[in-house]
């Protein structure tokens, strides 16, 4: 190993900005994503207005979650992490990535204020009509750029493996993003378009993009931080870099043909469906020997697990990782999804891989982040950490458990029939069964909110050069974790 | 055989062609003399912590 390498100056400042706007975009996803949750349960809390109705709030919540909090957490800590991989700073310089950061803040205030007044082209996770498609489309191909660039003029010879996942992440999303919205505006300074796809294609291509923006955002991106973070703060490498790469091939190859699970039992042709299950399911092998990868690189240092919550963070969203991918393939058998599909199962799968394993690794880099980037000894408080954690776990586990019992009590209750062959239950009467299970989700919502609350006050804590007196976590043998 | 037909079987065993470019990517992540390599890999991002990344040889 050589030693004493010369450090460059890194551009960290507008990572800094992207943490800022990671943590406020977070708070303001979550909030959304509750009162969301109390309008299901308490119908009247839509405020008999349009603009702030279940339908038009909805999109609000999934984008300021995936895209804003998701999104800026991803963009930073993949500056962050290319260039201390590469010893080099951005290339473009400060100037070209504050150009990122800010053409990206625009366009989630862009796409979120059409949601609200009613623009919307009607397509899930890519709800925003063509202008702001266009917009996001030239602020993607710069942060490509910026990424791609920074490799290319790197000083490591070998390209760290978060590297190739942040890679596959920005070059799939660019695509995804750029077949899925093919439409032609009605007016020149209209808000209304069409899709050029029609029909069941025009369903296909919304699900080829649906679902690889789960498979290339919500995973591939978020691996690349799991492959840098976990290693660093557990000071330790991956179990096996062999396997990570193994991990990323195998992803990278089957994760783009899973999409039409989500259209089973449609007009889409029979043997589509049956190729998008048997690809669904094959990536249990990928999914599961990533997670096995993340987990295992504690092995020999499991004590770490009690004296450092960040790790616990980061540690246990791969847990959940583990367990959605699971859910996932299972859910995307045709007998299953039979059951399944257009039941709040789906939405309780979502979440735990949403909340349990997005949000949970993204609040592990954040604490891993912040002291780092803040130039601070260590964070304000790691007992808030650990509430925090508790908080947040709480939370998950009320929401997740809630939507399994309403949502197979849903599809059940859908396809019972009487003596006669007539269905057994109206529609009504299986809406009026969900509602302790919505108001016990909206509870779980507001444990997972207050837990990032907790945060963003540590984070700001932090960021201001304070440390709480407080005692440590645990008995620790070693007592050397608080500073990671 | 014309240019057209080859392309067109080309094409056609797409799912061989990535097959077995998938296999050729696990024969050389799994092949012994690559071992080494991916090892010091797995290291150098420790390489910018203050001891060099001297302690995290143990696995």
């Amino acid at each position: 190993m050589n030693q004493a390498i010369a450090m460059p100056t890194y551009d960290d400042e507008v990572v800094k900005k992207f943490v800022i706007a990671a943590s406020f975009w977070g708070i303001v996803g979550f909030l959304v994503g509750i009162t969301i949750a109390f309008q299901l349960a308490y119908p009247i809390l839509n405020l008999d207005l349009e603009w702030t109705s279940f339908g038009r709030l909805r999109p609000v919540h999934t984008s300021a979650v995936i895209f804003a909090f998701g999104g800026n957490i991803l963009i930073g800590s993949s500056l962050y992490i290319v260039q201390r991989t590469c010893r080099v700073p951005l290339f473009g310089g400060p100037k070209l990535a504050n150009m990122v950061f800010w053409g990206y803040q625009i366009f989630i205030v862009l796409a979120a204020s059409g949601y609200v007044l009613g623009v919307t082209q009607s397509k899930e996770y890519a709800e925003p009509e063509w202008y702001t498609d266009i917009w996001l489309t030239v602020i993607w191909v710069m942060y490509l750029v910026v990424f791609a660039g920074t490799l290319i003029k790197r000083k490591e010879s070998h390209i760290y493996v978060a590297n190739w996942f942040f890679l596959a992440f920005i070059i799939t999303v660019a695509l995804l993003h750029i077949g899925n919205n093919v439409a032609l505006p009605v007016s020149w300074f209209g808000a209304k378009s069409y899709i050029a796809w029609a029909g069941v294609r025009d369903a296909m291509t919304q699900w080829w993009y649906g679902h690889n923006a789960v498979g290339f955002f919500l995973t591939a991106g978020f691996l690349g931080m799991m492959y840098y973070f976990i290693p660093k703060q557990a000071q330790r490498p991956v179990y096996s870099y062999r396997l990570s790469v193994i991990h990323f091939w195998a992803i990278t190859f089957l994760y783009i043909w899973a999409g039409p699970h989500h259209l089973h039992y449609t007009a889409l042709p029979d043997w589509a469906q049956t190729l998008g299950m048997t690809f669904s399911i094959m990536l249990w092998m990928p999914s599961w020997g990533g997670m096995i990868n993340g987990i295992m690189t504690l092995s020999g240092a499991w004590d770490k697990l009690r004296t450092d919550p960040v790790l616990r963070f980061l540690v246990t969203s791969v847990g959940f990782y583990g367990m959605s991918t699971f859910e996932g393939p299972l859910m995307a058998i045709k007998v299953v999804n039979s059951l399944s599909h257009y039941t709040d199962w789906t939405i309780g799968h979502v979440h735990s891989g949403a909340l349990g394993w997005n949000a949970l690794v993204s609040f592990g880099a954040l604490y891993y982040l912040v002291p780092k980037l803040w130039n601070r000894e260590r964070l304000y408080s790691l007992r808030l950490v650990n509430l925090h954690f508790w908080f947040a776990t709480m939370g998950i586990v009320l929401y997740i458990t809630a939507m399994w019992i309403s949502g197979i009590m849903q599809g059940l209750m859908w396809r019972t029939y009487d003596s006669l062959g007539f269905l057994q239950y109206s529609f009504i009467e299986s809406v009026e069964a969900m509602h302790p299970y919505y108001v016990i989700r909206a509870v779980g919502g507001v444990l997972f909110l207050v837990g990032a609350i907790i945060m963003v006050y540590n984070l700001w804590m932090t960021a201001k050069g304070r440390t709480r007196d407080e005692a440590p976590i645990a008995l620790a043998p070693s007592a050397s974790s608080a500073g990671n | 055989m014309d240019f057209a037909t080859i392309v067109e079987m080309a094409k056609s065993s797409w799912v061989l062609w990535l097959m077995a470019l998938f296999i050729f990517i696990v024969f050389w992540a799994f092949r012994p003399k690559n071992k080494k390599r991916f090892e010091e890999d797995a290291k150098m991002i420790f390489k910018d912590d203050e001891n060099g990344g001297a302690n995290h040889g143990g696995n």
